[in-house]
């Protein structure tokens, strides 16, 4: 990965910088410190309180649909990375035939409509008799998400020397431990953050969520989005501060692995 | 000595393009082997056959008397030093150095004590825990020789090991390279474009053209003995006079040219018989300039057109009645005749001059 370059920014450039972060952060900003809100009103500040940190412990349904998001965010990405990797490194092999109708047919999800490929998805599941529920979420998020793993993975290989993989095998290397020791570890950092982003698209999805759910199946993106048409409650808040907080630790937890990766590999 | 490395009539097309065709090499144990021509001859496509990179649509490989044209390159004793190197950048240089022998399954001692050896002979002890981007172009160069070596090959393939270094640092690799080729009295295969690296460092060279091997021997043999006008302008610059066979006697022929009359030495396998078009090959080196009619086999009249100072020598333009350039160089010190406009006299021996085929190749 490679470092920032270290020109110095002049005030105008801070300032474009600064509108830009704000620009991302500060609705964000604005959910954390309205989860310590003591107003029961959600756009109305009430002095400072932790009350909705408690109260949302009692609230069964919210903490349900944010593990159950949490779960489906898990297992959709993983199975993301796994198929989108596999996609990734497939498209980036030079001369292979039919590399540009799987290129098309790997990234046509990107541009169709989410309410069209949960349609399809839904009459599928339909159609086969599968049962709705936590499965069939994690599926059609890992539609989804794989589309986005494969295009970092073949934007890695890009610039992935061919010659290292035949430095291996040259050496010594049959392909799966040239795959393993050498291709593994360099792509490493671009399936992380290939996870990462499936794991951000599913986590705040709501139209393929709802129609691959079925009843007992409920992610958090669906629950408050329910909620909204009787009113948002602080707990809302507070839940998403949460999510917030275990997302950003998870991406801690993914750099220090592609670090080990990157440079554990003998 | 015996007979390493034979490549049987390999020949290798990519759709319509022909890279190789019917090529055939001998490379014997203890070999400093050089594959020399210009670029998309077909040498790294030769190389990448012997490595197993490619499977060649005809032909065989042999490799000790064993027939390894379907085996692929892990399972060939043969390595190839990248022309980028190739090291693996997640990795320091022992583990570089260590990867070969991981694959073998060696006992971790003694993997250590094999990485410390082949970094001491390529004089890169002490770089252990370096990153290859912490490398300078050079240092990467030899810890790719020690990769490469550390595997054990029988024949370690060279491809331009010397392209990506400057000009100093060249010439001293390009001496560690033959010195380490030496001692271990191993067969090394280099692939390149530059004549005088190949000259300088391989005991046979095989120059190529077009996908086939145009010439195969050792470098005084190919540089004064060029099977074709091609090979002769190919291998330093050659002066070609376009001139007609009269007559030939014990290996000598006598020809004419617009120039004048001219005698040179001559090849039986050559097989032109008098009448013949041919062309008269004459290295600039051993040309030389008179002010006054000097007596010799062969003597040219002319023009100065141009004076080069090249620091370690001079080069000459001389404009001949025939209408072409020749190309006349000495050392400083011997240009005592010269001047631009003057007329002068260059004259060869005709033990200096081959005479080759006129064939339609574009020199």
């Amino acid at each position: 990965m490679s470092a920032p370059s270290a020109a110095r920014l002049g005030p105008a450039g801070m300032c474009v910088l600064a509108l830009g972060f704000a620009f991302i952060y500060a609705p964000i900003l604005l959910i954390v410190v309205y989860s310590f809100n003591a107003s029961k009103l959600v756009t109305v500040w009430g002095g400072f309180s932790l009350r909705w940190y408690p109260a949302l412990l009692e609230n069964r349904q919210l903490l349900d649909s944010a593990f159950m998001s949490l779960k489906v965010a898990l297992a959709s990405g993983a199975l993301a990375t796994l198929l989108g990797g596999l996609a990734g490194l497939a498209l980036a092999r030079r001369g292979s035939r039919g590399r540009s109708a799987l290129a098309a047919l790997v990234y046509a999800p990107l541009v169709m409509p989410e309410a069209m490929i949960g349609l399809a998805l839904l009459l599928l599941f339909v159609a086969l008799g599968v049962e709705r529920g936590f499965l069939t979420i994690v599926i059609a998020h890992a539609t989804l998400g794989m589309c986005f793993v494969a295009l970092v993975v073949a934007a890695r290989m890009k610039t992935f020397d061919a010659s290292l993989r035949e430095a291996a095998m040259d050496l010594g290397a049959g392909p799966f431990t040239a795959f393993r020791t050498i291709t593994l570890p360099l792509i490493a950092p671009a399936l992380v953050a290939g996870f990462l982003l499936a794991f951000t698209i599913s986590l705040d999805d709501v139209v393929l969520a709802t129609f691959a759910s079925g009843p007992g199946a409920t992610t958090l993106p669906m629950r408050i989005y329910s909620q909204m048409r009787l009113g948002v409650t602080p707990e809302i808040n507070a839940v998403s501060t949460l999510i917030l907080c275990s997302a950003a630790a998870l991406a801690g937890a993914a750099l220090i692995l592609a670090r080990i990766l990157r440079h554990g590999a003998r | 000595m015996s007979t390493l490395l034979r490549v049987e009539g390999v020949g290798k097309s990519y759709g319509a393009t022909r890279a190789l065709e019917n090529a055939s090499i001998e490379i014997e144990t203890g070999e400093f082997f050089a594959l020399l021509g210009p670029s998309g001859c077909g040498k790294t496509t030769l190389m990448r056959v012997i490595a197993g990179f490619e499977t060649p649509d005809s032909g065989a490989v042999f490799l000790d008397g064993v027939d390894v044209t379907h085996a692929p390159p892990h399972r060939r004793p043969v390595n190839l030093m990248f022309q980028s190197y190739a090291l693996f950048p997640h990795m320091d240089v022992a583990a570089n150095v260590a990867y070969p022998l991981r694959r073998q399954g060696l006992a971790s001692g003694l993997v250590a004590q094999r990485v410390r050896d082949m970094l001491r002979l390529v004089q890169m002890d002490g770089f252990e825990a370096r990153k290859p981007d912490r490398l300078s172009g050079g240092q990467k160069a030899r810890v790719a020789l020690a990769r490469a070596l550390a595997a054990g090959p029988r024949l370690l393939l060279l491809d331009e090991p010397l392209a990506a270094l400057d000009r100093k640092l060249r010439e001293d690799t390009q001496f560690e390279l033959m010195q380490v080729q030496r001692d271990l009295g191993l067969s090394f295969l280099v692939v390149t474009h530059d004549q005088s690296e190949a000259m300088a460092m391989a005991g046979r060279i095989a120059v190529m053209r077009e996908g086939r091997i145009a010439q195969v021997g050792a470098p005084r043999d190919v540089y004064e003995r060029p099977s074709s006008a091609w090979v002769a302008d190919f291998i330093g610059a050659a002066n070609l006079i376009p001139a007609r066979l009269r007559a030939l006697e014990a290996g000598r022929a006598h020809l004419e040219s617009l120039a004048g009359a001219l005698t040179a030495r001559i090849d039986a396998q050559t097989g032109l018989a008098p009448g013949a078009s041919a062309l008269v090959c004459v290295r600039a080196q051993v040309l030389r300039l008179h002010a006054t009619r000097p007596v010799a086999d062969n003597v040219i009249e002319g023009d100065i057109v141009d004076e080069i100072y090249l620091g370690g020598a001079v080069e000459w333009r001389v404009r001949i009645a025939d209408g072409g350039l020749l190309r006349v160089s000495a050392a400083p010190h011997e240009s005592g005749v010269a001047g631009r406009g003057r007329r002068v006299f260059v004259s060869f021996a005709a033990e200096a001059a081959s005479v080759l085929p006129a064939a339609a190749s574009p020199a």
